[in-house]
């Protein structure tokens, strides 16, 4: 079942469970948080896209983990960045350095490295820049990337791109930075210079309407692209089925596949959206 | 007592090195965990419910995470008996653990025609009958719900294969005692139970259901003792062996449910908290057993003192 929607990527599974000591952690502004964390086994292995599955441990009465996709990775530590958005997420935001947190990893098939010729544009919605960051640095040379977000404080890592010299583009809803609108409107204005060229490899995380745009302009341009979906999950190595997505086959059929086990990173082609 | 207990244990013909398997739905199909535990150490593994053509499940979201459990409504999504025995038997094969396959229909030919695939499948220990799912609008649940219905699911399944037939009960009854009677009577080799709980949540702030099912089946240690009071009820009406399982976390959630009757028991939602669980378990059953100078895991099953 593996790698069946990856392309000619190939993330071999290796998964860990580690206790892994929490080595900082930082408010980078009232909603959004980094954690650090010591755990050489997972870091090892972590690959740009894929995700580690979080048991948080001051939630009372949790069952599920919770998925964080990988941010940064430093030798031994592996770095996270999430905004508060409900129980778990705050429960997590009163974690201190110094205390141990477990966690499954890394899970996932990560984002396929572009065609050598190609120019690698990214687009993200808020936290959904935290993946994309990570492939920035993966890569080893510059493209462009899209950022967006309801407001300035939703414009993250722009320190990290601007060190990897890359071409920024960004829109918030309230225009407080960048062009005022959503990044689909920025990115296809640029797209509209460009649409007859190839040699441009689509890389995108965020909501699911912006997901949705950005698929549908690479279909249309026949421009290769690769988006990273953000679901609930359960189990989050494929046994629960919770977080499925329905996804056009080779064959033509349509299936529902896990997104925490096949995916989290889809071809842009093959999403049947709701 | 120093000596290694003996944990084995026979359930109805199914040899198992120890009285702990993971539970249907909690551990997809075998291979999802395999790089997180040795396989070879469960006692059995129940693979997700099984239909004889594939089924697209429920439309999402699926599951919620409720306070002390979760509530899902899955709604049985699989591949289908004859990708499930070309896509995974053959990794499943690989191991020296049994292989107990849950399966479903919406009626009584589905049910049939499920079995007598099945039974044509090579490795395969046992057949675990679900007539108790809570999230499709045909079949599971309504099978299980009442003795006459569950009588004749088990006599036509029980026609088409010689493996042993484990129905899973489910909690909801109003005389589990009774059902399982009939069950038995109808040539069930084994019980297992209980299933989920028929659950609901509510989203205040939209007042939509949570679910795109509207309700689900809650699992997790909230049902733990509902477990334990209904194995207690089927061990005492039955003489086949009874699987224990509902909410079970640590090593005394399994104890307790094969002290109130069951011979094995199956780690189902704690499987999602920590995928190591199960082998914490087993050793939990060890060392509980050296503890009581108990020989053998054999002895805990139905020891509840008055």
């Amino acid at each position: 079942m593996l790698d069946r929607f990856a392309g000619k990527h190939h993330t071999v599974p290796v998964m860990n469970i580690e206790q892994a000591r929490i080595l900082r952690v930082e408010e980078l502004t009232t909603e959004y948080r980094t954690i650090v964390l010591d755990c050489p086994s997972i870091a090892a292995e972590a690959e740009p896209g894929q995700f580690v599955h979080l048991l948080i441990p001051n939630l009372q009465e949790a069952t599920l983990r919770r998925p964080f996709s990988i941010f940064k990775v430093d030798n031994q530590t592996l770095s996270l960045l999430y905004k508060i958005v409900g129980r778990g997420t705050h429960a997590m935001s009163l974690l201190e350095k110094g205390g141990m947190i477990n966690l499954m990893g890394p899970l996932g098939n990560g984002f396929p490295m572009p065609d050598k010729d190609a120019v690698p544009v990214l687009v993200a919605g808020g936290y959904g820049v935290a993946p994309l960051s990570f492939l920035a640095e993966r890569l080893g040379r510059p493209g462009t990337v899209f950022v967006g977000g309801a407001t300035s404080d939703d414009i993250l890592c722009m320190g990290e791109f601007e060190k990897l010299n890359w071409e920024i583009h960004i829109a918030t809803e309230n225009g407080s930075a960048g062009e005022k609108g959503l990044v689909t409107d920025i990115f296809d204005a640029w797209l509209e210079e460009r649409k007859n060229q190839g040699g441009h490899e689509i890389y995108a995380c965020g909501p699911d309407g912006m997901l949705k745009a950005i698929c549908e302009r690479a279909v249309k341009h026949g421009w290769r692209g690769w988006i990273s979906l953000d679901k609930h999950m359960g189990c989050g190595v494929g046994a629960c089925l919770a977080c499925v997505q329905k996804l056009k086959m080779d064959d033509g059929t349509v299936e529902r596949v896990r997104v925490c086990r096949d995916g989290p990173v889809f071809e842009a082609g093959r999403i049947i959206w709701n | 007592m120093n000596k290694i207990p003996d944990m084995s244990v026979d359930l109805c013909g199914i040899h198992m090195k120890n009285p702990v398997m993971v539970a249907s739905g909690t551990f997809g199909y075998g291979p999802e965990y395999a790089d997180l535990i040795d396989l070879n150490i469960l006692g059995a593994i129940v693979v997700k419910g099984i239909s004889a053509e594939p089924w697209a499940g429920n439309e999402l979201p699926r599951m919620v995470e409720v306070r002390s459990g979760l509530v899902n409504a899955i709604g049985l999504q699989n591949p289908g008996v004859r990708r499930f025995a070309l896509e995974y038997m053959p990794f499943l094969r690989r191991y020296d653990t049994p292989v107990i396959v849950n399966a479903w229909g919406r009626s009584v030919q589905e049910y049939e025609e499920v079995v007598a695939r099945l039974n044509d499948v090579e490795g395969i220990a046992g057949i675990e009958l679900n007539i108790s799912c809570p999230n499709i609008k045909e079949g599971g649940i309504s099978f299980g719900a009442n003795p006459e219905s569950a009588a004749k699911v088990i006599s036509a399944a029980r026609k088409r294969t010689s493996l042993p037939l484990i129905p899973k009960l489910p909690p909801s009854v109003s005389d589990i005692g009774a059902l399982a009677k009939v069950v038995e009577e109808s040539g069930a080799d084994a019980i297992s139970l209980i299933n989920t709980i028929p659950a609901m949540v509510i989203d205040v702030a939209t007042r939509r259901p949570v679910l795109a099912n509207i309700v689900g089946g809650l699992s997790g240690p909230a049902i733990h003792p509902v477990a334990v009071k209904l194995v207690w009820e089927t061990w005492k009406a039955v003489k086949i062996p009874v699987i224990g399982m509902g909410g079970i976390t640590v090593a005394l959630d399994a104890i307790e449910l094969m002290i109130a009757g069951a011979l094995a028991v199956a780690v189902g939602t704690a499987n999602f908290t920590d995928p190591s669980v199960s082998v914490k378990i087993i050793k939990g059953i060890e060392e509980y057993l050296k503890q009581q100078n108990m020989r053998c895991v054999r002895d805990l099953t139905g020891s509840l003192k008055n």
